[in-house]
């Protein structure tokens, strides 16, 4: 049984078949690579600089300084303390931080919107809601170090200029974040109630929150856990704990207590990853 | 009538409300601790409120604001603020494209192919992913500082470093995600791991790896301008020097610069994975 | 290549201890270059008994050679290439989404190529010609360049049989081939494939819902029911009163056209992984 002869499309070229996105392809990957070289000429990136005999010597020399581990009782004590101050500062941070982005949430949330209810919404509260939606995005792309080296020049050194950067761009995260999950979800209980003639912030309380409760919760536990890491960021600019502390022993070249710092700060990392990743499966 | 008679209530006794803290109820336990580590943060941080809160922190807290206006826009220093930008932007995109390579790279074996992949580097491979996204990039820029000295590489390379942890996980767990179809497909004609990972595999994740990293380079231009706070060069390099010397205007560029730098680059990611995504 | 099974048993990977064996007692014997087909209603094990010729899944127990050889007595290496001298074609075509046509059918012939021109191939095609040719027995070589998600359900099957015109193998498995295809594809699909595996001599079994291209095509017809074989007969017995007692309790899966919309399964999609900002 002969197969069945369908008529074939014809060549377009001719007779010979190629490749039609051959050429497109290799023109943006050759895009793609020239446009590489001039980022790393302005980065001065010469990774083969690492390898030379007195920058070698140097790493060598810093790396075998990490062993043995400074462990004695006083430094310890210190490592103690300086954890928790970096975790007090984290917490402290995150809860100013939310005194900031409730509010700031709910009125960016057009879910929320009275005049949206039988409509479009009036002009002045769109303004308004922008404006909010516009400070937030605003708050969260300043990097907290930046807030925290502003801070440390009116405030001092010390956490208080921490707690204030964490605040305030953790603040604008959590509230933008926020927003969005208020947004998305079902409207229908809100705004029956406020049909009915509730006011907006029962409605929020009644409607909205049970409903989201478990998702605003495990993002800002999440954010949290951030919020750790970010604290020893913010030490490098004089806000305290154990980022200050590794500042320190670093510019002194002191390896074993660098490395005895860094393997604190990868364990106080995973516990609260672990603690983290409990909570929010316990809150879903 | 006395009232020795005990009465019946003639409908059934309501029901009361739970108590408002049980002691067998976990999440009432984990309230109070929570409240605790609240309350305990502030205590123990000798915070000073003092600072903030009086008339005279006002006054002086507005003068220094005032003290950022008018921004220095001086030609000369403004092409100086744009060679750092450049810089900076230079820095973060290099360091992403790096990372997104090394973790591709760390991904493979981080991640189990099939359920016949015995995947014995998973475990060991997952641990160096977690080290390397646990050391956040500033520390990362000012462990290489020492070995690469002042200068955007040390930060390019301690982006690299960081990001290479993160994407590497994302990539893992996006190859572990896949329809296993086109992979068992091949694997049943007896093809090897490479040439599976290449034709099944790869085609596949290749669109979620691309908006990872985008999604990724937004998170490390943020990133890029502060490090240079270290040494390492760019905006921060400047920014730090500047508020060093006290000199608000040049300080108040420096911020509009980054905060326009850190606009584009988030607008040009959403774009670029909505353009991938199509 | 020449197969033999002996009382061969075998369970679903996933099933419960207590559920019936997949597969019991099967004898089964072939010849090089003979073309036989397997009918039963859905669940009768047609799948299964592909996957244990594929060398897909290990029988509990009897005895399986291809070749005269115990695959699974095999090294790895010798296994390797007995796979390579096999097809397997899954209902649902193993294709990635976003590869295209070309290269999905050029994937077939990879057991045969090494190891530079597999991955060569991926940056060009190696032979265009031959999948066009291929394609061309199906009808469908106007999409020769097309993304595989941008296809038909139909043509995504037919492109799935095409990758068998291009491996080496010398067994084609072929499990429900026409399940999306219309009455006419179907009948020069089906052409298609016997014609070809005649001429090279090429064993093929295929497990097919529509009984009267079966009994069309194929000069023997296995009957399952129920992982047992009911009859194994050249085509010209298989009487209507043995369909009847095949089917006897699924007459309706008789009926061609309820089966048309059964399997036209879509692409997975992949499953979203959830992202992490860091």
């Amino acid at each position: 049984m002969s197969a069945i002869q369908f008529p074939q499309v014809p060549l377009a070229s001719g007779g010979k078949l190629r490749d039609p996105d051959f050429s497109s392809r290799v023109f943006w990957l050759s895009l793609a690579l020239v446009m590489l070289w001039p980022l790393g000429v302005v980065t001065e990136f010469r990774p083969w600089v690492l390898w030379e005999p007195d920058n070698r010597k140097v790493t060598l020399d810093f790396l075998t300084s990490f062993w043995p581990l400074v462990h004695d009782a006083e430094f310890l004590r210190m490592v103690v303390r300086e954890t928790w101050r970096t975790v007090a500062m984290a917490t402290a941070g995150v809860t100013l931080a939310l005194v900031l982005a409730v509010p700031m949430s709910l009125m960016a949330a057009r879910v929320l919107s009275l005049s949206a209810l039988s409509g479009r919404m009036n002009r002045w509260p769109a303004c308004v809601r922008w404006c909010v939606r516009y400070t937030l995005i605003v708050l969260r792309s300043i990097p907290e170090l930046v807030w925290a080296l502003v801070f440390v020049r009116v405030v001092g050194l010390g956490p208080t200029a921490g707690v204030l950067a964490i605040a305030l761009t953790y603040g604008g995260m959590l509230g933008k974040v926020y927003a969005e999950i208020f947004e998305s979800g079902e409207s229908h209980a809100t705004h029956t109630l406020m049909r009915n003639g509730s006011g907006r912030l029962q409605a929020f309380v009644y409607a909205m929150l049970p409903s989201h409760a478990a998702e605003l919760a495990s993002y800002t536990v999440y954010r949290w856990e951030c919020a750790i890491r970010s604290s020893v960021v913010l030490g490098f600019v004089g806000a305290g704990g154990l980022g200050q502390q590794l500042d320190n022993s670093m510019k002194m070249f002191n390896g074993g207590e660098v490395a005895t710092l860094l393997l604190v700060f990868m364990a106080l990392v995973a516990i609260a990853d672990t603690v983290s990743a409990w909570l929010r499966r316990a809150l879903s | 009538m006395s009232s020795a008679f005990p009465r019946e209530a003639a409908n059934l006794p309501y029901k009361l409300p739970p108590p408002l803290f049980d002691a067998r109820c976990r999440a009432c336990w984990f309230t109070v601790a929570l409240l605790l580590l609240v309350i305990a943060s502030f205590v123990t941080l000798e915070l000073e409120w003092a600072a903030f809160a009086s008339l005279d922190a006002g006054r002086s807290m507005y003068r220094f604001i005032a003290e950022f206006f008018p921004p220095d826009v001086s030609p000369k220093f403004v092409s100086k603020v744009v060679l750092a930008a450049w810089e900076t932007l230079a820095m973060s995109a290099l360091g992403t494209v790096i990372a997104a390579v090394m973790g591709l790279a760390l991904a493979v074996p981080a991640s189990r192919m099939s359920k016949q992949d015995s995947a014995w580097l998973r475990s060991p491979t997952r641990w160096l992913l977690n080290a390397l996204r646990a050391i956040p990039e500033l520390v990362w820029a000012a462990l290489l500082l020492i070995s690469a000295g002042l200068g955007p590489m040390a930060g390019t390379l301690a982006l690299a470093l960081h990001t290479s942890g993160v994407l590497g996980r994302l990539f893992a767990e996006a190859m572990e995600n896949i329809p296993t179809g086109p992979g068992d497909a091949l694997r049943t004609q007896g093809v090897g791991q490479l040439r599976v990972f290449a034709y099944a595999t790869l085609p596949q994740v290749l669109p979620q790896l691309m908006s990872y990293t985008l999604y990724r380079w937004e998170n490390n231009i943020r990133a890029a301008a502060v490090l240079g706070v270290v040494g390492a060069g760019g905006l921060g390099q400047m920014l730090s020097f500047n508020m060093g010397l006290f000199l608000m205007n040049k300080t108040a560029t420096i911020l509009g610069a980054m905060l326009l730098l850190v606009a584009c680059v988030d607008v040009l990611s959403f774009t670029l994975r909505r353009w991938l995504n199509r | 290549m020449n197969i033999e099974l002996s009382d061969l048993q075998a369970r679903h990977p996933s099933a419960p201890a207590h559920a019936p064996a997949a597969l019991q007692g099967i004898s089964l014997q072939l010849g090089a270059g003979e073309q036989i087909a397997i009918i039963g209603p859905s669940g009768a094990g047609k799948t299964s008994l592909l996957q244990i010729l594929a060398c897909a899944q290990r029988p509990t127990s009897g005895e399986i050679r291809l070749r005269g050889q115990d695959p699974w007595r095999l090294s790895t290496s010798a296994l390797r290439r007995l796979r390579g001298q096999l097809f397997l074609a899954p209902q649902v075509p193993p294709l990635p989404p976003r590869q295209r046509v070309v290269t999905s059918v050029l994937a077939g012939r990879l057991p045969a190529m090494s190891l530079t021109a597999s991955l060569r191939s991926l940056f060009y095609p190696s032979d265009i010609p031959a999948a066009y040719e291929a394609l061309g027995h199906f009808d469908l070589s106007d999409k020769l360049f097309e993304r595989v998600d941008r296809l038909s359900g139909g043509e995504r099957q037919r492109v799935g049989l095409a990758r068998a015109l291009l491996s080496p193998a010398s067994l084609w498995l072929i499990d429900e081939p026409l399940s999306a295809l219309d009455p006419m594809r179907a009948r020069m699909a089906m052409t298609a494939l016997v014609g070809l595996a005649r001429e090279r001599q090429i064993t093929m079994v295929a497990t097919l819902h529509q009984v009267d291209m079966a009994l069309l095509h194929f000069d023997r017809i296995i009957g399952l029911l129920s992982g047992q074989i009911v009859f194994d007969l050249p085509s010209a017995q298989v009487t209507p009163e043995r369909l009847a007692h095949l089917y006897k309790k699924h007459a309706y899966e008789l009926d061609r056209d309820a089966l048309q919309s059964e399997s036209d399964q879509g692409l997975l999609v992949p499953a979203p992984v959830v992202m992490h900002c860091r």
